[in-house]
């Protein structure tokens, strides 16, 4: 198995107040990575330092490494607004931009220069389908993404995700305000996709994280409790903690 | 590619700070020119003799200004005496008692209000108001009391809209409190809202104010512009704001630097005015 | 005797019932008046014709001319300016000594009286910079007088657009600019251009900035260094001197009439936002 991404010694601070404390994992490629733990426990943290969203926090401290293909995200070298090309996120509410669906898959793809209409369209049509989204909306790319229900905008947003055509795809409790016909498509499309891409999916939902992903990750309050393949860690957890926690008795 | 986006945002950024700059260098400017112009005659007259002198005759020496301080505070109390009542209870009216569809409308009509051009106030003034002034109560008819019905007029809109901003904010419970100790509406109005709304409803009088002293227009056609302090309120006057604009566009030398010292004066009374209000409405938001 | 607090409460309301109808008839009379007295002079004639004789006879076609040419150039100036600045302060910096700076800037700008910034740009750009009573020089006093007004109005509008929209536009490789440009600026594009719309009412109406900077010549400025004059300083030339009162009315209605109309469509435009948003 390849390692997508290796993270070394994260910590990461707000104002003096420790979220990450030391944390390492290593990610695998065309798997998908379920994250899990309890609100508080650093995993939505964790995504935003992968994609470097972080940046927008003032009081961040950020410590340790990053790294992707060997090389480390965090480093004055890299350039965020490139990274996340490569590092998509899908994010717990949906929000589509306020224009069209077209131009919605569109935005990510059109901010890089050089592509032409045609390869611009293909590149729609093809992120559509692997959202399991383009059967609903081939007729109507030019009405307002505003109109699409709350499940639709959510693989919209997924399909923008994949537009910009990345290695690794973040969600972070996509499916935390959806109905279970609006999950279960999005959980389709994320098993298709696993094929190409490296994806991370954090939820509070154990049962959505035993069903679809091959290695899961337990945090606590800012530290990797355990981790190892799904099967493993649901049926046989080695830490007291983690089996409370899928047994539902905290969270 | 890399190094090309990080040159373009601080460019961007870089032209921005520029932008968010030119409002300081244009207040930096009005300050300084005003001043320049307006400070050396301070020293070569003296500043009692401006400020506390009588006498407004440029061409002969005499720049004092005294008569239109008073005159300009004069009109802008005049000005608060008519439009401070009627702007307070048109603001109470409007957050207390008037529905939700009339509120729809009154606001905007209120503050079309302030929409129109101040010329306009003061030509209505002078066709309709004078007059007035003039067939009842005697005089010449343009006096402080013409000055102060369009000035109290021309303030409604500013007294309305901050007074209203500030009953509004009043925390609902403190209403509801009321009411449940058995006050009318009126008593919980006058005992509770008034009281908590006090700091924002100073300010929307002293911005009110800060808008009738330096308003120029509407008090030339009205106010009759005449060189000595009001004995009554039928005597015609002459504020610092008309000053300026009735004789800058042929005044020379000497006379014009006058007008400039005029305009510190101004300049510092408004100034003055702004902090004040600023400074309430701070308070009202901190509290 | 003591009033029966039942009785004070009816009265009460009836009192202030009544000064907020007087509040409105006066807004009512005053537009009445003007359109009563003005109306039977203003006819395509009167708008299509230049002043004769100091506007004695004639139109106020020039005085058209002049107002749309010194607030549209105000505008084209003053709206990148402030919504600039606008935008640095809501994007491009956190709150700061610095950004306290400039906002003070911004209030203390907007709270100086119009005859002062006719009197500063006199003896600056008028005598100063030796542009003499010109277009140009009526055009920078009035972009700094408006200036506040659409920076205040511009800052409301982009602090009300939503947080996770430029969160989307971030993550999705938009770097700050384009994020601004994309979806922050298209959002705010209503409440900025209502911002816009009253300041031009503003501009319109305005006499003691302009008559000292632009000048009150009534002959069509046909570059930028000519004298031009306004239709508002028009209508206060004509009042005051006591030219012609069919003249003044007539003038009054047009004025008048073209500011409501701008601010109808200005708080046409904020309410189309403010409901879109809640």
């Amino acid at each position: 198995m390849n390692v997508k991404i290796r993270i070394e010694g994260l910590k990461v601070s707000f104002e003096g107040k420790e979220i990450l404390k030391g944390l390492s994992i290593d990610v695998f490629k065309n798997k998908i990575t379920g994250f899990m733990g309890p609100a508080g426990s650093g995993k939505s943290t964790l995504i935003s330092v992968i994609n470097r969203m972080i940046d927008f926090e003032d009081n961040a401290v950020v410590e340790g490494k990053v790294l992707i293909d060997g090389q480390n995200i965090l480093g004055d070298k890299i350039d965020a607004v490139q990274l996340r090309r490569r590092v998509g996120t899908v994010f717990a509410v949906p929000t589509p931009l306020p224009r069209s669906i077209y131009d919605n898959i569109g935005y990510g793809p059109r901010l890089k220069r050089g592509n032409h209409r045609r390869e611009l369209r293909t590149l729609v049509v093809e992120s559509l389908k692997k959202a399991f989204l383009w059967d609903e909306v081939k007729d109507r790319l030019d009405t307002s993404a505003l109109k699409l229900s709350g499940g639709q905008q959510q693989r919209l947003c997924l399909a923008r995700t994949l537009a910009l055509t990345p290695e690794i795809i973040l969600l972070d409790e996509p499916c935390s305000g959806l109905d279970p016909i609006s999950t279960a498509k999005i959980e389709e499309a994320l098993d298709e996709l696993k094929k190409d891409y490296t994806i991370i999916l954090v939820s509070n939902n154990t049962k959505q994280i035993a069903r679809i992903t091959d290695h899961a990750a337990f945090f606590y309050m800012g530290t990797l409790i355990e981790y190892g393949p799904t099967e493993k860690v649901f049926t046989n957890p080695s830490e007291k903690h983690t089996e409370d926690y899928i047994q539902g008795k905290f969270g | 590619m890399i190094k090309k986006a990080f040159t373009k945002e601080h460019f961007v950024r870089g032209v921005l700070t520029a932008f968010a700059l030119s409002s300081l260098l244009f207040l930096f400017l009005i300050f300084i020119f005003i001043l320049i112009e307006g400070v050396p005659l301070f020293h070569k007259i003296g500043l009692k003799n401006i400020i506390l002198g009588f006498k407004w005759a440029p061409t002969k020496g005499s720049f004092g200004i005294f008569p239109m301080i008073v005159s300009s505070f004069l009109v802008t109390f005049g000005a608060l005496v008519i439009g401070a009542p009627l702007g307070l209870s048109c603001a109470i009216y409007l957050s207390e008692y008037s529905g939700k569809r009339l509120k729809l409308f009154l606001k905007p009509a209120l503050e079309l209000l302030a929409g129109i051009p101040s010329v306009v106030y003061g030509f209505l003034g002078v066709i309709y108001i004078v007059p007035i002034v003039r067939n009842y109560f005697g005089g010449p008819g343009f006096s402080l009391l013409a000055t102060s019905i369009i000035l109290g007029v021309m303030i409604l809109p500013t007294v309305i809209s901050i007074s209203f901003d500030a009953l509004v904010s009043v925390p609902k419970t403190y209403r509801e409190g009321s009411f449940a100790m058995g006050a009318t509406k009126w008593q919980t109005i006058y005992k509770v809202i008034i009281p908590s709304a006090s700091s924002g409803i100073l300010a929307s009088f002293i911005l009110g104010m800060g808008r009738a002293i330096g308003e120029t227009m509407a008090v030339i056609m009205v106010a009759g512009n005449a060189l000595r302090i009001p004995t009554s309120i039928l005597d015609p006057l002459r504020t610092l704001t008309s000053n300026i604009a009735l004789e800058l566009a042929y005044a020379t030398g000497d006379h014009r630097l006058g007008l400039f010292s005029t305009g510190v004066v101004l300049l510092i009374i408004i100034m003055t005015l702004n902090y004040i209000a600023n400074f309430a409405i701070k308070r009202r938001v901190i509290k | 005797m003591r009033i029966n607090p039942r009785f004070a409460d009816k009265l009460v309301k009836i009192a202030l019932n009544g000064q907020a109808f007087f509040t409105v008839w006066i807004l009512v009379a005053i537009v009445a008046v003007i359109c009563v007295k003005g109306l039977p002079y203003v006819n395509l004639e009167f708008i299509f014709s230049s002043p004769v004789d100091m506007g004695r006879h004639g139109g106020i076609f020039s005085t058209i001319i002049g107002t749309v040419l010194l607030v549209i150039l105000s505008i084209f100036v003053a709206t990148p300016l402030g919504v600039g600045t606008a935008i640095f302060l809501t994007e491009y910096t956190k709150e700061s000594v610095f950004t306290k700076i400039i906002r003070f800037g911004v209030e203390s700008l907007a709270g100086i009286p119009s005859i002062l910034y006719g009197l500063f740009g006199f003896i600056f750009f008028v005598i100063k910079l030796r542009m003499g009573w010109s277009l140009l020089a009526g055009v920078f006093t009035i972009t700094i007088m408006i200036l506040p007004t659409i920076i205040r109005t511009s800052e409301e509008a982009i602090k009300a657009v939503p947080r996770n929209l430029r969160i989307v536009s971030y993550s999705l490789s938009a770097t700050k600019w384009e994020t601004v440009t994309k979806v922050v600026l298209p959002s705010a594009a209503p409440g900025i251009l209502t911002g816009i719309m009253l300041s031009i009412g503003r501009a319109v109406g305005e006499t003691a900035a302009v008559i000292f900077t632009m000048g009150s010549s009534l002959r069509l400025p046909t570059s930028l260094m000519e004298s031009g004059r306004t239709m508002a300083v028009h209508f206060y030339i004509l009042a005051r001197e006591g030219i012609s009162m069919q003249k003044a009315y007539a003038t009054a209605l047009v004025l008048v009439l073209s500011i409501l109309f701008i601010n109808i469509i200005a708080y046409y435009i904020m309410n189309r936002v403010v409901s879109k948003y809640s």
